[in-house]
């Protein structure tokens, strides 16, 4: 343990005796008082005292150091160090040290706050225009030239987006046909109408909810994966490593992953809106509304063009989770948390921009009277 | 808080007196998946020693490291740091020994959401009941001993990978341990911080009594720093040679091994 003795020489000066063992765990306490008793005698020199220190470490050596750095140069002095010690006190710069080199950088203003945000956005809209324009010409190079697409790596891809997603789109579209059919069918029965739920399940899985749900789905799952995976090369500098060997990253990593989206997609929206439908006709069969009676007014209502208003939506939709996630893929900064930042941004924008397409789809079938 | 095994005088005087190996590395079998890299390694570490593992790529070095860290469970053995098995402790007996060693790891392995001053700040502020600004003036003289006191506030991804690794030392240094493990503490820097850093590794082995246990390929810095070398192989999946790097250099009966000091090429036929 270490302890401190405070006492005044003959000739005036302040003597900080300081001995046992100087080491993080025993010096907290003579620390704070080393400091006090210095600061107590503005006017005089101060001698600290280190001959019955036995062991002094890098904590005991910033004590001393500290204790040195209260006052101006040479009048603070250690005397008696054991020289395996006075080593290690004379590797500081006293001065240097006491003082933050590096100091935290100025703070912004609002106004400035509000220029960066807005070059920021504006950056990320001229990248995504560009990112645009990439993918496109190497998705038409891949249709003119298909043996110059990694098919293994698209397989791959298609098993991790669309087999293994089964089950979680399996989960939510069953419940939401159970719950979009639970939730209207109680105030429809008041007024005799509880067939009509059928009606509203079908167009509203097959044309909005079905595809919707499903790339919102995709977009938490598949393009956080994106996003996590082609961030990752980029921080341990694969990206870079494609670059210099002349592979054009965009067909090398966002071709495949496009692909297998628009493979996949599609046939999961399918797989949603059958699955909500059989959710809905399950649970209208608890308000005396045979299975056969919900299929037959589900087929009179829904027409083809329904359905396709819905199933063309999915490929967009397939396009816009995979380019996003590998965009902000491929724009992940340098370290483990830049990863996490690209794939946040790859589920929010991605979701942002599903809805927001989804809205233009409403307003174009309106136009169009679909 | 600080930790309930604070060094006591008892402890300090057995750590001026005591001559028993800090480390016991005893019957050591690594591996993975079954298989094993190295088998019935025995060897011990003494206090304030410096000992270098050597071997070739891949022939479990940095393995034998993690499980002297008790990163890794061995397939059969022990390793006593300071009397306690590592391999078998648990809970706070497993806090308090690796409250003993500081590890420096080949990649630096520094928390990218924090600057590096907060890198070294957080094992203070863990085990430690310092003040905030006590504990501030220790990481920037830890940071400052690596060269790094420009770059206290830098995150790790604003420096280099050799400023990385240097502030990876002074974290693992933060709490001034008992066995300060480096892995590849070299590679990736230049002579002049290289040569610096061997001569701090020897100053803090001198004057502090450290011990260090280093896995690096680097020559100088072998012939610089070590006291002894252990040199482990893939093929007799043990230690091959052991002892001083200049003896083994120019006396050892293994061709192999001297052809290792001498970076010598290994002949091929015309």
């Amino acid at each position: 343990m270490a302890t401190l003795a405070i006492s005044d020489a003959a000739d005036g000066r302040r003597v900080l005796a300081l001995s046992g063992r100087l080491d993080a765990n025993s010096i907290r306490r003579v620390w704070a008082e080393g400091r006090q008793a210095i600061a107590a005698v503005p006017e005089r020199r101060v001698v600290v005292d280190a001959a019955n220190v036995d062991y002094c470490d890098g904590a005991g050596v910033a004590l001393l150091v500290d204790l040195i750095a209260q006052r101006k140069a040479g009048d603070v002095q250690v005397a008696n160090l054991a020289p395996k010690f006075e080593a290690l006190l004379q590797q500081f710069e006293v001065q240097e040290v006491e003082r933050d080199q590096d100091p935290p950088a100025r703070r912004r203003s609002g106004i400035e706050e509000v220029g960066v945000l807005a070059a920021g956005v504006a950056s990320d809209i001229r990248d995504q225009i560009v990112f645009v324009g990439e993918t496109t010409a190497a998705l038409g190079y891949a249709l003119l030239h298909p043996s110059t697409v990694r098919w293994k790596d698209v397989w791959r891809i298609c098993e991790q987006v669309g087999a293994n997603a089964l089950p979680i789109v399996a989960l939510i579209s069953f419940l939401l046909g159970v719950i979009l059919a639970f939730q209207s069918a109680i105030p429809m029965r008041r007024f005799g109408a509880e067939i009509f739920v059928a009606d509203l399940i079908g167009l509203a899985m097959l044309r909005e909810l079905g595809p919707l749900m499903t790339a919102i789905l995709l977009a938490g799952r598949s393009g956080a994966a994106f996003a996590a995976e082609i961030g990752t090369m980029t921080v341990n500098q694969e990206v870079d490593a494609l670059t210099t060997m002349g592979l054009d990253p965009v067909r090398f990593l966002v071709t495949p992953r496009i692909i297998a989206a628009l493979l996949m997609t599609p046939l999961l929206t399918l797989f949603a809106d059958l699955i909500s439908l059989l959710g809905g006709a399950m649970t209208l069969q608890s308000f005396s509304i045979p299975f056969v009676t919900f299929v037959h007014e589900v087929e009179a209502i829904v027409d083809y063009s329904d359905f396709m208003a819905g199933f063309v939506k999915s490929f967009v939709f397939a396009i816009l989770i995979a380019g996003i996630g590998c965009l902000r893929g491929l724009q992940t900064a340098a370290g483990a948390s830049a990863v996490g930042d690209a794939t946040t941004r790859a589920v929010v924008s991605g979701i942002v921009l599903l809805v927001a397409v989804d809205g233009m789809f409403a307003f174009l079938y309106y136009l169009l009277d679909i | 808080m600080a930790m309930a095994d604070k060094p006591t005088a008892a402890t300090a005087a057995k750590e001026a007196t005591d001559d028993a190996p800090i480390i016991r590395v005893r019957d050591l079998s690594v591996g993975y998946g079954g298989v094993a890299l190295l088998e019935h390694v025995t060897f011990d570490v003494r206090r304030g020693e410096i000992l270098v593992i050597l071997g070739g790529s891949g022939s479990g070095k940095s393995t034998l490291l993690k499980h002297m860290i008790g990163l890794d469970e061995p397939i059969a053995g022990s390793v006593l740091i300071d009397g306690d098995d590592i391999v078998t402790a648990t809970g706070d007996a497993r806090r308090a020994i690796l409250r003993r060693i500081g590890v420096m790891y080949q990649s630096g392995a520094l928390f990218g959401s924090m600057t590096l001053a907060e890198n070294v700040r957080l094992p203070l502020e863990e085990y430690t009941d310092l003040t905030s600004a006590e504990i501030e003036l220790i990481a920037r003289m830890k940071l400052s001993l690596v060269g790094l006191a420009l770059f206290t506030g830098h995150l790790p991804a604003e420096v280099s990978g050799g400023m990385q690794k240097r502030a990876a030392i002074a974290r693992a240094m933060a709490l001034d341990p008992m066995i300060l493990f480096l892995d590849e503490p070299s590679a990736g820097l230049d002579p002049i911080t290289s040569a610096e850093l061997d001569a701090l590794i020897k100053r803090l082995s001198r004057n502090l009594g450290v011990t260090f246990v280093v896995v690096t390929h680097e020559l100088p810095s072998i012939f610089s720093i070590a006291d002894r070398v252990i040199m482990i192989d893939r093929r007799t999946k043990g230690i091959i040679a052991e002892g001083d790097p200049r003896k083994l250099r120019d006396e050892s009966p293994d061709p192999w091994v001297r052809q290792f000091f001498n970076r010598e090429a290994t002949p091929v036929a015309a």
